[in-house]
């Protein structure tokens, strides 16, 4: 694995990526952290699954992937009485631009997942679980291999658990490429071996999953975090954050800063202190706009930024949404435009094409985008892309529609300004971005 | 393509993978319940790829016989994951992510770097087969800018001008060998 001159540290308040150094990542190190305690705990205390999810609730844990929904209360959907087979499901297929925290679980403290996956499946009765791994992260996904033929020798997977009666079978899977599989329902599509085309919801996985059958798909932080609450308690994580923002949180920083990298934080952090957690602004630059939530999150000018904290109401209060996590900063040498732009054509990339409003609308906002940035603007332009994006969000059936539309009309509606300049002027207001 | 759609002609049950690569691909197969053998058709054709270089016609005809699915599904899967190739590549194919969170740390430059030194836009190949060109999307290691990827597997991270020169050298190098 390659490691020039990898920065491990997460900040003082890290759990979840406490004490790695990027080489103390298999089974041993991890049982020294007290790792699998809370597992053993609940097999030996024979704790009732309800109680586990309990638990969870208590914890305030929301979802990691980005919606941010309770995950406890998801837990509590899966059919308790249903006797047939029921599955477990971690979504690692980071692939929202600016996010790259889970990578750093699964390469650096791969058995906490492993571990989380186990108490949930022990919680919802589910006897089979699968870890799907972005493609484009092998060494991460041998790296994952490894440590699972670890848990399964040590018994800690597999049939009769340490002896407990109680039998899970984790594996892990890889997509190849396709941004759409990391939502939840394509996730599903691939791992049966098909194009990744989000289904139609409800019904919901909880009741029609994978094959047909109930499933619950967590995030690989929210799977993560489940080990400690259960060592410690939810109301000890929930005390860690705000109320309804339970814990600790991994934000990727990236752009503008001097030292991009991911740190965990307890949410509710100003985010001037996350600011200065990735050394501050770059070669002294000042702060102009940040996407606090990974791409598909609307954009944020540095004055409301600068105001806000890091926990996932606050930054809705803010107009945004905390999201997967992903700071995206941008210093005042950057182009609005030109910053879209590349969005756009992301999401006009990696739309499935099953919904016309999203497959004719990305590609629609992308192409006016580039005419405005190549000096080719019209004056109706800017109206024309809030009502292109207005007719994306909400009328598809997955959030790529609305993860395509947000931004537009969120650059937009704060840096109207430097679009307009680019329609009026056939050229750029800040010529220096590079 | 018409041979190709009849299952179980057969070209579809001429062995077209090392006895390794079949071994690796049953591996995939056993995890997923036995009815569920499609389930490993990505895994499949990674696999298939990584001993090929690309996915053929005829090796996607094959993985689609070993899994005991339609020809066309399969095609569907290889033509919608962005990893998979279904045309000649160059002997390496570089992939570089130029997304915005990238290119807020250089990754356009980079890329300009590579197009200028190999000569090639993205998706194009060198003339003399090395080096084929993709522009790629969030590879999940944006911390890591600029990042490309070497044949899907292998990540290289912060990817100056100076580095990338270097890998340039080491993989043609190696292609002499
Ligand atoms: C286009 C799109 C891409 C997504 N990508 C991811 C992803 O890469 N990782 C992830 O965990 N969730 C992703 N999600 C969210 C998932 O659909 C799902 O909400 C999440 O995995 C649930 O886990 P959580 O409740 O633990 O957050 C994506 C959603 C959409 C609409
Ligand atoms: S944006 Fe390039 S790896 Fe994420």
């Amino acid at each position: 694995m390659n490691a020039p001159s990898e920065f491990l540290d997460y900040g003082p308040d890290a759990l979840i990526l406490a004490g790695l150094n990027g080489r103390n990542w298999g089974l041993g190190d991890y049982i020294a952290r007290g790792g699998y305690e809370a597992l053993k705990k609940i097999l030996a205390e024979k704790v009732a699954p309800a109680n586990v999810i309990a638990e969870v609730k208590k914890s305030g844990l929301r979802g990691r992937g980005g919606a941010g929904f309770p995950t406890g209360l998801k837990w509590s959907f899966m059919p308790q009485q249903y006797s047939g087979d029921k599955y477990l499901v971690c979504n690692s297929d980071e692939g929202e631009p600016g996010t790259f925290k889970d990578r750093d679980i699964l390469r650096y403290n791969p058995h906490i997942l492993i571990e989380g996956m186990a108490i949930a499946a022990y919680a919802m009765g589910c006897k089979r679980g699968y870890n799907y791994v972005h493609g484009e992260i092998w060494d991460t996904y041998e790296r994952c291999e490894e440590a699972l033929e670890e848990a399964y020798q040590a018994g800690l997977l597999g049939d009769n658990i340490l002896g407990s009666g109680f039998s899970f079978h984790l594996y892990n899977c890889h997509g190849y490429g396709a941004y759409i599989c990391g939502e939840e329902t394509a996730l599903l599509e691939s791992l049966e071996g098909k194009k990744g085309m989000p289904r139609f919801k409800p019904p919901f996985p909880a009741s029609v999953g994978m094959y047909g059958k109930p499933t619950t798909i967590n995030n690989t932080e929210t799977f993560a975090a489940v080990p400690w609450i259960i060592r410690k308690g939810g109301e000890a994580f929930l005390n860690l954050g705000r109320p309804n923002n339970g814990g600790t949180k991994i934000f990727s920083v990236t752009g503008d800063v001097e030292r991009p990298g991911n740190f965990e934080v307890k949410l509710g952090l100003p985010f001037a202190s996350l600011l200065d957690m990735a050394g501050g602004m770059r070669g002294g630059h000042k702060l102009k706009a940040c996407i606090p939530g990974g791409s598909s999150m609307p954009v944020l000018p540095a004055d409301i930024m600068m105001a806000t904290d890091m926990d996932y109401d606050s930054i809705a209060k803010a107009g945004s949404m905390l999201g997967s996590g992903a700071v995206i900063i941008m210093d005042e040498t950057r182009c609005m435009v030109r910053s879209l732009l590349r969005l756009s054509y992301f999401y006009f990339e990696e739309s499935c094409g099953q919904c016309t409003p999203c497959r004719e609308g990305t590609g629609w906002l992308w192409r006016v985008v580039n005419r405005i940035e190549h000096g080719q603007g019209r004056n109706e332009d800017l109206d024309l892309l809030i009502s292109v994006s207005d007719n994306i969000a909400g009328r598809t059936i997955c959030a790529l529609g609305d993860a395509a539309a947000l931004p537009v009309k969120s650059f937009i509606k704060h840096f109207r300004d430097e679009f307009q300049y680019h329609i009026d002027h056939k050229q750029c207001l800040v010529p220096a971005y590079v | 393509m018409c041979r190709a759609l009849r299952t179980g002609s057969l070209v579809n049950r001429l062995i077209m993978l090392s006895s390794d690569a079949l071994k690796r691909i049953d591996r995939e197969i056993a995890k997923y319940p036995p009815e569920h053998r499609q389930s490993a058709v990505i895994a499949a054709l990674a696999i298939a790829q990584d001993e090929h270089a690309w996915l053929s016609t005829e090796t996607m005809d094959f993985v689609a016989h070993y899994l005991g699915m339609p020809p066309i599904a399969v095609y569907e899967v290889a033509t919608f994951y962005e990893m998979f190739d279904t045309e000649p590549t160059g002997k390496y194919k570089l992939t570089i992510c130029t997304n915005l969170p990238c290119a807020l740390s250089s990754a356009a430059q980079a890329a300009a770097h590579l197009k200028q030194k190999l000569g090639i836009d993205f998706g194009e190949t060198t003339a003399d087969g090395l080096f084929t060109l993709k522009e790629g999307e969030c590879f999940g290691a944006c911390g890591d800018a600029p990042v490309v990827l070497v044949n899907n597997k292998r990540m290289c991270s912060w990817m100056k001008p100076e580095q990338l020169d270097g890998l340039i050298a080491e993989l043609s190098a190696e292609a002499k060998r």
